[in-house]
């Protein structure tokens, strides 16, 4: 099956100011993408911006897809605009996705702000599991998914930035404090989160502190996405590895903050 | 319209006879197998791989690039994984094709370079050998071998005598006289020069008041330098009598021809194998049909056709 393939557009949706639902359907059929796959998105065909955008899979429909995104830039805006009917050419899926296959049954999401997007893809195909969602958003506003996330069955513990939803504290220190509260939460579970770098970091060091395994979906600068320009680097214990091609899921202990 | 059949895409560089003119540029193309997926190798004019060193080299740390506009700025830091590796590791793979490997490399001392060019001379499956002389000298208190004319004769000609492979000195851009620079090269034995490497570059985030790359310094590539390379590759094409291989932000057959038209014997895609991995063999077909058009029957007969 051809990862560079062409998707017309079936739906471009404005879900909040700046938050964009984007419905695709294939014009072939292509590989179906794991949670935390990513695809590389040329938002138009002229010279500026001139890189494709890197965006992760948010759901699969049985062979349409969505990706959820916001725009930040130019390319984003110019993405938004796309109307249904218009065909993008697409490359992908590419990356590392999560790991299903795991033993644990209790796992703990985090999403921060538009990590909601792969968290989503993944709760959706863990739904079954033990799952315990801590999603953190800048606003009220800006909390996505949330019908959705009821639907199979997963009731988040929301915090804003600002206090509009949920406490207004960050994340993490929400989930620090859960788990001060029942240390239970901690064994034999299983983390995986996606959001800001700040926020993964301090992610990271806390469950490393508590000995809590898991992995987390990385976000860098990126020109290919296949591995070649060598642009999209993090660093590891074991030297510089590839967000798009090692990852850009990586386990917690692995990445040297 | 002459019939496509007929048409002669085969250009001569050095020893090698390329069945066309589109090189992939190196250090856009991984070692051939990344992109194996989209194009058929066995169409490409010459596979040219990332730049090699004697030893493996972690390059620099994030972030290394940042889009500009209709460019982007890399700072890579020259990471690869070794001449040994890439014979034992990569280059059983690329000899299954019908397609020239040419392998660039660099060193930061001559001692280096010689040693590298040795190695990759003695390897069955390198065709020809691309030097990169844009990268500091350890020697000379880090300054740039591609800068001083001198000390580009003494590396290229020191190169020279330790390869009998094709040898193509990639040049750098950021010099004043880049027909001096192609000159001393050809004078100390290259058989073509290739550029332009990127031009050197920077961008601040005004929010943090930071350099947007890490190494704070980067190279420029993509279409924002196409119109410096074809100012380049036209003074080397005038300057010297070898071939010229010419690249800087190609991403179309229009853009190929251009630096045809300018004096490039063969041309090579960079940037462009980011934005579309299919790009090389898109050019190559265009590049046909723009000879059928034109009624051209030999892509030697572009080479240096600009009218002044």
């Amino acid at each position: 099956m051809n990862r560079l393939f062409q998707a017309s557009v079936i739906n471009n949706e404005k879900l909040v100011k700046d938050h964009y639902l984007l419905t695709l359907h294939p014009l072939e059929k292509i590989k179906k993408p794991k949670p935390g796959n990513f695809f590389m998105v040329a938002v138009n065909k002229g010279l500026d911006p001139l890189l494709r955008r890197p965006i992760s899979i948010h759901r699969w429909l049985d062979g349409d897809f969505q990706l959820l995104y916001r725009v930040a830039g130019k390319g984003t805006s110019i993405l938004s605009r796309n109307k249904p009917g218009d065909i993008l050419e697409i490359l992908g899926p590419l990356g590392r996705g999560f790991p299903l296959n795991i033993k644990s049954e209790n796992i703990i999401l985090v999403a921060g702000g538009l990590g909601i997007a792969p968290i989503f893809a993944l709760a959706e195909s863990l739904a079954g599991k033990n799952l315990s969602l801590f999603y953190g958003a800048r606003t009220k506003t800006e909390v996505l998914c949330t019908r959705e996330l009821n639907t199979i069955g997963v009731d988040p513990v929301i915090s804003t930035d600002d206090g509009s939803l949920g406490g207004k504290d960050n994340i993490v220190n929400v989930l620090k404090r859960h788990v001060t509260r029942n240390p239970s939460l901690v064994t034999d579970h299983v983390l995986y989160a996606c959001g800001p770098g700040p926020m993964l970091k301090a992610l990271s060091m806390f469950a490393i502190k508590y000995k809590l395994k898991g992995h987390i979906a990385l976000e860098q600068n990126m020109a290919c996405g296949l591995g070649t320009c060598l642009g999209c680097v993090v660093k590891t214990s074991k030297g510089y590895k590839r967000v798009c091609k090692e990852g850009p899921v990586f386990s917690i202990e692995e990445i040297v903050w | 319209m002459a019939n496509k059949k007929s048409i002669d895409l085969t250009v001569n560089i050095g020893k090698l006879k390329l069945k066309n003119p589109v090189m992939t540029a190196s250090g856009t193309f991984g070692y051939g197998d990344e992109y194996a997926e989209f194009v058929d190798l066995n169409k490409l004019g010459a596979i040219v791989v990332k730049g090699l060193s004697l030893k493996p080299k972690e390059g620099n740390p994030p972030p290394r690039i940042v889009e500009t506009p209709a460019g982007m700025l890399n700072a890579i830091g020259l990471q690869n994984i070794g001449i040994n590796n890439f014979i034992k590791k990569k280059l059983p793979f690329l000899r299954q094709f019908n397609t020239p490997v040419i392998v660039n490399f660099f060193g930061d001392s001559i001692a280096e370079y010689v040693r590298a060019a040795e190695k990759l001379s003695a390897a069955d499956g390198v065709h020809a050998l691309e030097m990169n002389i844009s990268c500091p000298n350890k020697q000379a208190g880090w300054s740039i071998f591609g800068t001083d004319p001198k000390v580009t004769y003494k590396v290229v000609s020191e190169v020279r005598k330790a390869a009998d492979k094709t040898l193509i000195v990639k040049l750098s851009p950021n010099v004043t006289d880049i027909g001096l620079m192609a000159k001393v090269a050809e004078d100390a034995g290259a058989d073509a020069v290739s550029l332009i490497n990127t031009l050197t570059g920077m961008a601040i985030d005004i929010k943090n008041r930071r350099p947007r790359l890490a190494n704070i310094i980067g190279g420029l590539s993509g279409p924002a330098v196409r119109p410096v390379a074809i100012r380049m590759v036209w003074q080397c094409y005038k300057a010297v009598q070898i071939p010229v291989i010419g690249m800087g932000g190609i991403v179309s057959a229009e853009d190929a021809i251009e630096f045809i038209l300018a004096g490039a014997s063969a041309v090579a895609i960079g940037t462009a194998n980011f934005i579309s991995p299919k790009i090389t063999e898109d050019i190559i077909n265009g590049i046909e049909s723009y000879m059928a058009e034109e009624d051209i029957k030999s892509i030697k007969a572009l080479t240096g056709a600009v009218q002044c």
